[in-house]
C-alpha cells in the first residue's frame, strides 16, 4: 500500500482506462455479436446458410462506410449530420450526367466528387465561420436534400449506363459481394489512418483539447477541414453503391440514414463528446447491427419494432460498461477497508 | 484557549488503489486562521471535499460543535455553516455575478405560493451589492461573469461562501490566481473573517502568506497527518522539512551565466485593445522577468509572440533576421515556444498518455511519411521527462492521472524537446508544490546555462527579484520600466506595476 501512495498520483482522478480485457467495450461487442449469431441460427435454419449472409451484408455496408470517417469526426469532437442529404445530392447529379449519356466511370466520379465538394463545403462554414457543426450540417442537410427535390422534383432517374450496376450488385468472388469487399478494405484504411498515423493521433489530441492541441502547432482548423472532406467523400462512394443497388435515384433516397450511421459510431464506443473510440470497436457495431436486424428479418419481425429494438439495444450496451466501472468501484471501495 | 468548532479525527479516505487519507486530524478555531500544509498529492483537496461532503470519510470522525455529524452531500456541510472556496472555483461563466452568488440558494419573493416558485431579482442584487462591497470588490452584480477577469471571479468566488451564515471558511490556495494588489485586499478579507469569529481553514504553498495570517498549522505529508502547533513558535525551515522530510534551499538557484549575443528582438508590438508600443530585447543565456498585475496586458504580449493573439502589428526579429509569426507552428519553427499559465486548458492534452504530450508538437518530424513510431516517441519521452525528473510510473499513463507539479514538467519537457532557441514561461510555478517549484527554478538556470534565452512572467515577486537578470514591468497594457538585476527593489517593481509615484 505504501509505495502505490508514494506515486505522485492525484487520488481524485480514478482512472477507467485498465479495465481488464473482459470488461473492455470491444470485448462486449463480440460477446453480443456472438450470443446473437447463436440465438439466431437457433431460431431460424437458414441463419448459417452463406449466400443469406452474403445478401445480409447489403443492409449496412452502404451506411457503414459512412460510419469510418464519421467515428473520426465525432472523436474530433465534430459532426455531420448532412451525410443522408449529401447521398441525395450526390445520386441526383449522377442521375442527371447519366441522362445526358455520361459513360460509367464518369457517373461515379461525379458521385464521389458531389460528395468531397459538399464535405469541403461543410468544413469550410465550421471552420470559416466558427460555426458549430450541429449548427452547419442541419442547414445543409436541408440545403442539400432541397436542391436534390429542385434538380429532380417528381423524377425518377432509371437511366444508368450498362455496367453501372457492379458498383452495388456485382460480385468480386464467391459470395463476396463489391461492396463488402471495399468496405473491409476501407476499414483497414481508417483503422491505419487512426490508430497508426500522425493524422489518427491529430484527431485524438484535438478531440480531448482543440487549444492546447492549437497551441501545440497543430493546424487544428485544417485538420477538421480535411475530416469533413473525408465524410464527404465517403458519402459520396456510399451514394455511388447505394445508387447501383437500387438502380434508381430519389430525391428521398436514403432518407433518415444520419441517424443510423450515428448508432453505429455510437454503438461502437466513440465517445459522443469526442476524445475517444476505435474504427474496431465500429467495425463490431456495423456487425452487430446487421446481424440483428438480419435475424429479425428471417423472423418476419417488421421494420417498426426493429427500430425499438435497436434503440434499447443501443442504450442498454452504452448504460452496460458505466455500470460496471460504477460497481467494480464500490467492491474496491469495501475490499481497501 | 476556546475549544475548536470543527474537528476532524483519524479521519480517512481511500481511492482504487490510494490511500488519500490516511487517520488524519485537523481542528478548526473560532476567530482563528489555521493553515494546512503539504505537497501536491499530500490529499489537502481531498480533505477539502470531506468537510465540504463532496466525498464522504471511509472511517473516523466529524465533530462540529462538540456533536459527531455525517455529510451526505454538499447541502448537509452547506447547512451548518461551513463554505468552501476551491482551488478551481466553481462558478458559471454565463450566469451573471448575482446570480453566481446565490446559485443554489437564491431568495425568493414571500406570500404563499410565490415563496416556492418567484426569485426575488431586486433583493438578490442588493444583497450582492452588499457583499461585494464589504470585501471591497467594486464590480455590478448584473455582469456576467465571462467578462471578468480570473481575480475578479475569485472575489465572486468568496462573495459566494460568504453569503450563506458561515462559520467556517476553507480556502483553498485562494491567492494562486491572483495580482499582488488583489492579494493585499485578501489578506484584509480574512482578517474582517476572522474578526467577526469565523474559523479560517487556509491552504496555500506560499510560506509569506502563513506567516502574515496564520495563527495554527497543520502538515500533512502523503495522506498522513505529521504535526501541528502555532505558527509563532516555529519557523519555515522547520515546516518545509516537515513537509518534505528534507530540507530545501530556501534561496534561488540563480547561476552566474555569460550573457551572448541579441537573439531575440521586439519593436513596437501593437494590439487594438491590449497592448502597444512593446520593445524590448533578449539575450542568449538570459532570464528576462516580466511582472506586471492581473489584467496589464503581459500574458497577451507573450501569446503574440507565439502566434495566438490577432491583429498585431510590429515586427519580430529572431538572430537579427525578420520573421513572421501567425500561428504557434510558425513559432515553433522560429525556436520560440511558449509554456502557457492556464496549463491543463492549453498546455496539455490530460487525456493523451504522457509520451504522446511530448512528441505532438514535432510529429511531422517523428512520424516517417505519417506513420507513428511509436519507439522514437518513447525515447524521446523517456529523455526528457528523465532530464526533468517527471514523477510517473510509466510514461503510458495519462497525464491527468499526474499532480500538477508534474503535469508542469511534461508541458516544459515538451517544448524543450523541439529544441527551442527562446523558452516563454507563463507563471511557471503557479499552483505547484515547493518541491516541484524549486525543480523548475533549478531547471531554467541550468536551460540558460546550455545556452537559451527565457521569459518569465510572474506574479511571485520572489520569483521574479530571484531568477531575473533584467525585469521589465508592465502596467496597463505599455511597459512602464526597465530595470536591472541590480537596480531592482521589491518596492520599485511593485509600485511600477501599480502605477505609482516612483519617477524613472
Amino acid at each position: 500500500m505504501d509505495t502505490i501512495i508514494k506515486k505522485s498520483a492525484t487520488p481524485d482522478a480514478l482512472s477507467t482506462s485498465k479495465l481488464p480485457v473482459f470488461f473492455r467495450w470491444e470485448s462486449l461487442l463480440i460477446l453480443i455479436i456472438v450470443l446473437v449469431c447463436v440465438m439466431n441460427s437457433y431460431l431460424s435454419p437458414y441463419f448459417l446458410d452463406p449466400w443469406n449472409l452474403s445478401d445480409a451484408t447489403f443492409n449496412f455496408t452502404e451506411k457503414a462506410l459512412i460510419a469510418l470517417p464519421m467515428a473520426m469526426l465525432i472523436i474530433a469532437k465534430e459532426i455531420d449530420i448532412s451525410v443522408a442529404a449529401i447521398i441525395s445530392l450526390s445520386s441526383t447529379l449522377m442521375g442527371l450526367v447519366a441522362q445526358m449519356g455520361a459513360p460509367v466511370y464518369m457517373v461515379a466520379c461525379v458521385g464521389v466528387l458531389v460528395g468531397a465538394g459538399c464535405g469541403l463545403f461543410n468544413g469550410a462554414l465550421v471552420t470559416g465561420f466558427k460555426i458549430p457543426s450541429i449548427v452547419v450540417t442541419i442547414g445543409t442537410m436541408s440545403l442539400f436534400r432541397g436542391i436534390s427535390y429542385v434538380l429532380l422534383g417528381d423524377q425518377v432517374v432509371r437511366d444508368y449506363p450498362a455496367g453501372f450496376e457492379f458498383f452495388g450488385q456485382g460480385y468480386v468472388y464467391w459470395v463476396f459481394s463489391f461492396e463488402l469487399v471495399l468496405f473491409v478494405f476501407f476499414a483497414l484504411v481508417f483503422y491505419w489512418l487512426l490508430h497508426r498515423t500522425k493524422f489518427g493521433r491529430y484527431t485524438y489530441a484535438i478531440g480531448n483539447n482543440p487549444t492546447a492541441s492549437y497551441y501545440s502547432g497543430i493546424k487544428v482548423n485544417k485538420h477538421r477541414l480535411i475530416l469533413f472532406t473525408l465524410v464527404g467523400v465517403m458519402s459520396g462512394i456510399a451514394s455511388v453503391l447505394l445508387t447501383s443497388r437500387l438502380g434508381s435515384t430519389r430525391p428521398s433516397i436514403a432518407t433518415g440514414w444520419e441517424l443510423s450511421i450515428i448508432t453505429m459510431v455510437v454503438l461502437g464506443g466513440v465517445s459522443i463528446l469526442g476524445g475517444s473510440g476505435t474504427i474496431g470497436g465500429v467495425v463490431l457495431a456495423v456487425i452487430l447491427m446487421g446481424l440483428v436486424t438480419f435475424g429479425m428479418g428471417l423472423l418476419n419481425i417488421p421494420g417498426i419494432v426493429m427500430t425499438i429494438i435497436v434503440g434499447v439495444m443501443l442504450i442498454t450496451v452504452v448504460s452496460v460498461p458505466v455500470l460496471i466501472t460504477f460497481y467494480k468501484n464500490k467492491s474496491n471501495k469495501a475490499k481497501a477497508l | 484557549m476556546n475549544k475548536a468548532i470543527f474537528s476532524l479525527k483519524k479521519v480517512s479516505k481511500v481511492f482504487p488503489g490510494v490511500k488519500a487519507l490516511d487517520g488524519v486530524d485537523l481542528h478548526l478555531y473560532p476567530g482563528q486562521v489555521t493553515a494546512l500544509l503539504g505537497e501536491n498529492g499530500a490529499g489537502k483537496s481531498t480533505l477539502v471535499k470531506t468537510m465540504t461532503g463532496i466525498y464522504q470519510p471511509d472511517g473516523g470522525d466529524i465533530i462540529f460543535n462538540g456533536k459527531p455529524v455525517q455529510f451526505h452531500s454538499p447541502h448537509d456541510s452547506h447547512a451548518l455553516g461551513i463554505t468552501a472556496i476551491h482551488q478551481e472555483t466553481v462558478l458559471f461563466d454565463d450566469l451573471t455575478v448575482a446570480e453566481n452568488i446565490f446559485l443554489g440558494n437564491y431568495p425568493m419573493k414571500k406570500g404563499p405560493m410565490t415563496k416556492y416558485f418567484s426569485i426575488d431579482w431586486s433583493a438578490m442584487v442588493t444583497r450582492s451589492q452588499d457583499i461585494l462591497s464589504s470585501i471591497n470588490a467594486h464590480m455590478d452584480p448584473n455582469q456576467i461573469l465571462r467578462e471578468l477577469s480570473i481575480g475578479q471571479k475569485h472575489m465572486v468566488g468568496i462573495a459566494r461562501a460568504l453569503s450563506v451564515d458561515a462559520k467556517v471558511v476553507i480556502l483553498d490556495e485562494p491567492t494562486a490566481a491572483l495580482s499582488h494588489h488583489e492579494i493585499h485586499e485578501l489578506y484584509e478579507l480574512v482578517n474582517t473573517l476572522k474578526q467577526q469569529g469565523k474559523a479560517i481553514l487556509f491552504i496555500t504553498h506560499k510560506f509569506d502568506e502563513i506567516f502574515a495570517l496564520a495563527d495554527r498549522y497543520t502538515v500533512f505529508r502523503d495522506g498522513c497527518y505529521v504535526g501541528e502547533g502555532f505558527i509563532k513558535d516555529t519557523n519555515e525551515g522547520q515546516l518545509v522539512e516537515m513537509m518534505v522530510a528534507r530540507s530545501i534551499a530556501a534561496t534561488y538557484p540563480k547561476k552566474d551565466v555569460e550573457i551572448g549575443e541579441t537573439l531575440l528582438e521586439v519593436s513596437n508590438l501593437c494590439h487594438t485593445t491590449e497592448f502597444a508600443n512593446i520593445s524590448f530585447s533578449l539575450k542568449k543565456g538570459e532570464i528576462l522577468g516580466v511582472y506586471g498585475l492581473v489584467g496589464s496586458g503581459r500574458t497577451e504580449v507573450m501569446q503574440a509572440l507565439f502566434g495566438t493573439t490577432d491583429h498585431v502589428t510590429g515586427t519580430v526579429k529572431m538572430n537579427g533576421k525578420e520573421v513572421i509569426i501567425h500561428s504557434p507552428k510558425d513559432a515553433i519553427e522560429n525556436g520560440i515556444v511558449y509554456v502557457p499559465e492556464e496549463r491543463q486548458k492549453q498546455g496539455i492534452v490530460l487525456e493523451l498518455p504522457i509520451y504522446q504530450n511530448i512528441s505532438l508538437p514535432q510529429m511531422d518530424r517523428l512520424a516517417k511519411h505519417g506513420n507513428l513510431d511509436q519507439e522514437s516517441e518513447m525515447s524521446l519521452a523517456r529523455q526528457y521527462c528523465e532530464r526533468l525528473q517527471v514523477k510517473a510510473s510509466c510514461w503510458e499513463e495519462k497525464v491527468m492521472n499526474l499532480s500538477g507539479g508534474n503535469q508542469q514538467k511534461v508541458v516544459i519537457a515538451k517544448w524543450l524537446a523541439t529544441n527551442p532557441k527562446v523558452i516563454i514561461l507563463d507563471e511557471p510555478t503557479k499552483g505547484i508544490d515547493i518541491g516541484s517549484k524549486a525543480a523548475v527554478h533549478e531547471f531554467m538556470s541550468e536551460l540558460v546555462d546550455s545556452g537559451l534565452a527565457v521569459i518569465m512572467v510572474s506574479s511571485e515577486l520572489p520569483e521574479i527579484m530571484g531568477m531575473s537578470d533584467r525585469i521589465l514591468v508592465m502596467n496597463e497594457g505599455l511597459i512602464v520600466s526597465e530595470l536591472s538585476r541590480a537596480d531592482a527593489t521589491p518596492e520599485k517593481v511593485v509600485s511600477l506595476a501599480t502605477g505609482g509615484h516612483v519617477t524613472c
